[in-house]
């Protein structure tokens, strides 16, 4: 018996179909992600006063001949949002300076606070300045954080009014772009791969150790054993399905965190595999549950002994980074905390080699899981 | 070549002998009853004609093939109703026929089908929301996509109630009358009368009758008797001043075995000698239920439902549900 494109897609149809009529199921695959990003979104959204905190380091000690020329200290004032003569610039200055001592390593220090702008005045700025000397300002910063771009274009219209006002618009201070290695993001950019994530999870994984248990129990298999279709066919419907829905709960819940809260999130081809593997890897896990299970009491009551720590500690809601170093362990057994993590790489990051060794993670347990539900799963028992 | 050949068909769970030796040719175009009561081995010998089971021991040809071993290929030549017919919930009875349209690879017309078991009234229910009733109708409407010849119906009208089970049985006639070959399970009597051509009466994994109803009456049955309302003390009476074999069955029944039938009038002259007051008369004949009840050591509730009556703990009474 050849496996049957036809069969595989009208089974996948009757299949959609019927999820769609079922609100329940559309609400937890869809709708319930997108509220979950909406509230922790909302509620993490932290610094609300819209203020970037930046980190700087005035290395210009002196000595002034007067106060006046200190121009170091003024453009720091200025980089606050006040003018040199007391004037506040706007209401809605997008920086706060945070200054550091001019004592300590500044990029170290900026790591060590999981900082990801911050700004270098170099010694010997005013009296370079006051000569009509180039001196160059350091912006540190990440290319992947939303504020760095803030900062950069902050810092250079800064410089140039101090230009402007000096020299008529010579360049005396010029910016240098810095990246600092420590990645700083916003609450959003990561709670949007870990919530993919747990859709991936949810939706394939208690729907199919629902559908097989309780079609074991009504006989559906059996009486589907009775037509042309193969098991592997409606596996394969199924698994197709899902990889559709997280398709769609994907570029939903992407779009609400870029439009609701500007999460800054990278789209690249890297996310396909991801996005096949996981709902595939979840769809055969839930199967095996299904199938290994007497009745679809104990099977519901296993499906979620397996998911709901793994919706929690498999860094969905909150960094594992966090978490104490037991639970990150545990946590580290998890299939999911492998797509979590490939998803961030691959979408706050950047980082394709721990990409790479995600990917690989998740293809093994993802063939493993499949080939075993295929196996155990029988359409007519003996 | 008949359609099903079975012979000497055994399947064990453990020490329970569900099917315990079982034959039977089933001819073509016939309707073909298994009747016995929960657990007599019904659904597991129709599951092992279809393919679902794998018997222990035995032969089975169903229309020339090996049900478990050509499953694959029987399937798309019969069509089947199994016990407890159920569907996804969220279907209409015409996307569930057209769905299995699709399996098949045939093309069919889901409205005439649904004409044909009387339910193009629903078409377009979810099958969530259709009656006991219309959800066996959308069964049987399924099994006939493929156009079978062959048809398994596992107690298609157990659990509804009067009305829907006759409408159910209009239907399965009306496939009779098509020349089908239809092979069905039930555990009620009147069912199996009605729609069988001959019945196979199942119990304790064995078939212990098989034939027409009157053949099984003929074989099985006691023979024509009188029936005469009165009292013990006529009882005794016609006892006392005839030949003939007379049992009082109490409440005011009593039962005289008619060898021959000039035994009523000699019955009756020896009832009016009594003086004694008699009323009703009538001769009777074993129905299929008093055969059945004598066979298979059970008795029936008020809706003609057989119930097993074992001593037997250990035997196979799951209501078929393996």
């Amino acid at each position: 018996m050849m496996p049957s494109a036809k069969r595989t897609l009208s089974d996948f149809r009757v299949f959609s179909r019927g999820y769609l009529r079922n609100k329940f199921g559309l609400f937890f695959g869809l709708i319930f992600p997108v509220i979950l990003i909406l509230i922790f979104g909302a509620i993490f959204s932290g610094n609300s006063s819209g203020k970037i905190t930046v980190y700087t380091q005035n290395q210009d000690t002196g000595p002034f001949s007067s106060p006046q020329m200190n121009i170091a200290a003024q453009f720091v004032q200025t980089l606050n949002g006040t003018l040199p003569d007391g004037t506040r610039i706007s209401d809605t200055w997008p920086i706060r300076v945070e200054l550091v001592d001019s004592s300590v390593n500044f990029t170290k220090y900026l790591s060590d606070h999981s900082a990801s702008d911050g700004i270098l005045i170099p010694a010997g700025f005013s009296a370079d300045y006051a000569a009509g000397q180039m001196v160059n300002v350091t912006v540190y910063g990440n290319p992947t954080s939303s504020t760095s771009g803030i900062v950069s274009g902050t810092v250079s219209g800064v410089a140039n009014l101090f230009n402007l006002q000096r020299f008529g618009g010579s360049t005396v201070i010029s910016i240098s772009s810095a990246t600092v290695n420590t990645e700083q993001t916003q609450y959003v950019d990561f709670l949007i791969p870990g919530l993919i994530g747990f859709s991936i999870l949810v939706s394939p994984m208690f729907s199919l150790v629902n559908i097989s248990s309780e079609y074991k129990k009504t006989k559906l298999f059996k009486q589907l054993s009775l037509t042309p279709l193969t098991k592997m066919e409606w596996l394969a419907s199924k698994v197709l399905f899902y990889i559709f829905l997280s398709a769609v709960s994907f570029l939903l819940m992407v779009a609400v965190g870029i439009f609701a809260f500007g999460a800054h999130v990278t789209l690249t081809v890297w996310l396909i595999p991801f996005l096949v593997l996981g709902p595939m890897l979840f769809a055969s896990l839930g199967m095996l549950v299904g199938t290994v299970t007497k009745n679809p009491e104990t099977a519901g009551v296993i499906g979620n002994i397996v998911t709901f720590p793994m919706m929690f500690l498999a860094g969905t809601f909150f960094p594992i980074s966090i978490m104490p170093q037991y639970l990150q362990s545990i946590a580290h057994i998890m299939p999911l905390y492998y797509i979590i993590e490939g998803l961030n790489a691959v979408m706050v990051y950047a980082n394709y080699a721990q990409a790479v060794i995600d990917l690989a993670v998740v293809a093994a347990i993802t063939a493993i899981l499949f080939v075993a539900a295929a196996k155990v799963f029988k359409w007519r028992e003996s | 070549m008949n359609p099903v050949e079975i012979s000497s068909v055994k399947k064990y769970y453990g020490d329970i002998k569900a099917v315990d030796g079982v034959s039977f040719t089933v001819n073509k175009g016939e309707v073909f009853g298994l009747l016995g009561p929960n657990g007599a081995g019904k659904t597991t010998t129709i599951e092992i004609m279809e393919g679902l089971r794998k018997r222990d021991e035995g032969t089975v040809r169903v229309l020339g093939l090996d049900p478990w071993g050509n499953g694959y290929e029987l399937h798309k030549k019969i069509g089947v109703i199994p016990q407890e017919f159920t569907f996804f919930e969220k279907a209409s009875p015409r996307e569930a026929v057209k769905y299995y349209a699709d399996l098949f690879g045939v093309s069919v017309d889901p409205v005439e089908i649904l004409k044909e078991v009387l339910l193009d009234d629903s078409a377009n229910v979810l099958f969530e929301n259709l009656s006991g009733g219309q959800k066996q109708k959308m069964g049987l409407a399924l099994s006939l996509v493929n156009s079978p010849e062959l048809l398994f119906l596992d107690e298609p009208t157990t659990g509804l109630d009067p009305n829907a089970r006759r409408v159910i049985w209009e239907v399965i006639r009306g496939l009779q009358s098509k020349g089908k070959t239809i092979i069905l399970t039930t555990h009620y009597l009147d069912e199996a009368q009605q729609l069988s051509d001959r019945v196979a009466i199942m119990d304790h994994g064995q078939i212990v009758a098989i034939g027409t109803s009157d053949e099984i009456i003929a074989e099985h049955g006691s023979g024509e008797r009188l029936e005469i309302r009165g009292s013990k003390k006529l009882a005794n009476y016609i006892k006392a001043n005839t030949e003939l074999k007379v049992d009082f069955e109490g409440k005011d029944l009593i039962c005289i075995k008619l060898d021959q039938k000039i035994d009523a009038l000699a019955a009756l002259a020896a009832a009016e000698q009594s003086g004694l007051n008699w009323g009703e008369i009538q001769t009777r004949r074993d129905s299929l239920d008093d055969v059945f009840i004598k066979l298979v050591s059970g008795s029936m509730d008020e809706h003609g439902e057989i119930k097993a009556e074992r001593s037997n703990s250990k035997s196979p009474n799951t209501g078929g549900k393996r």
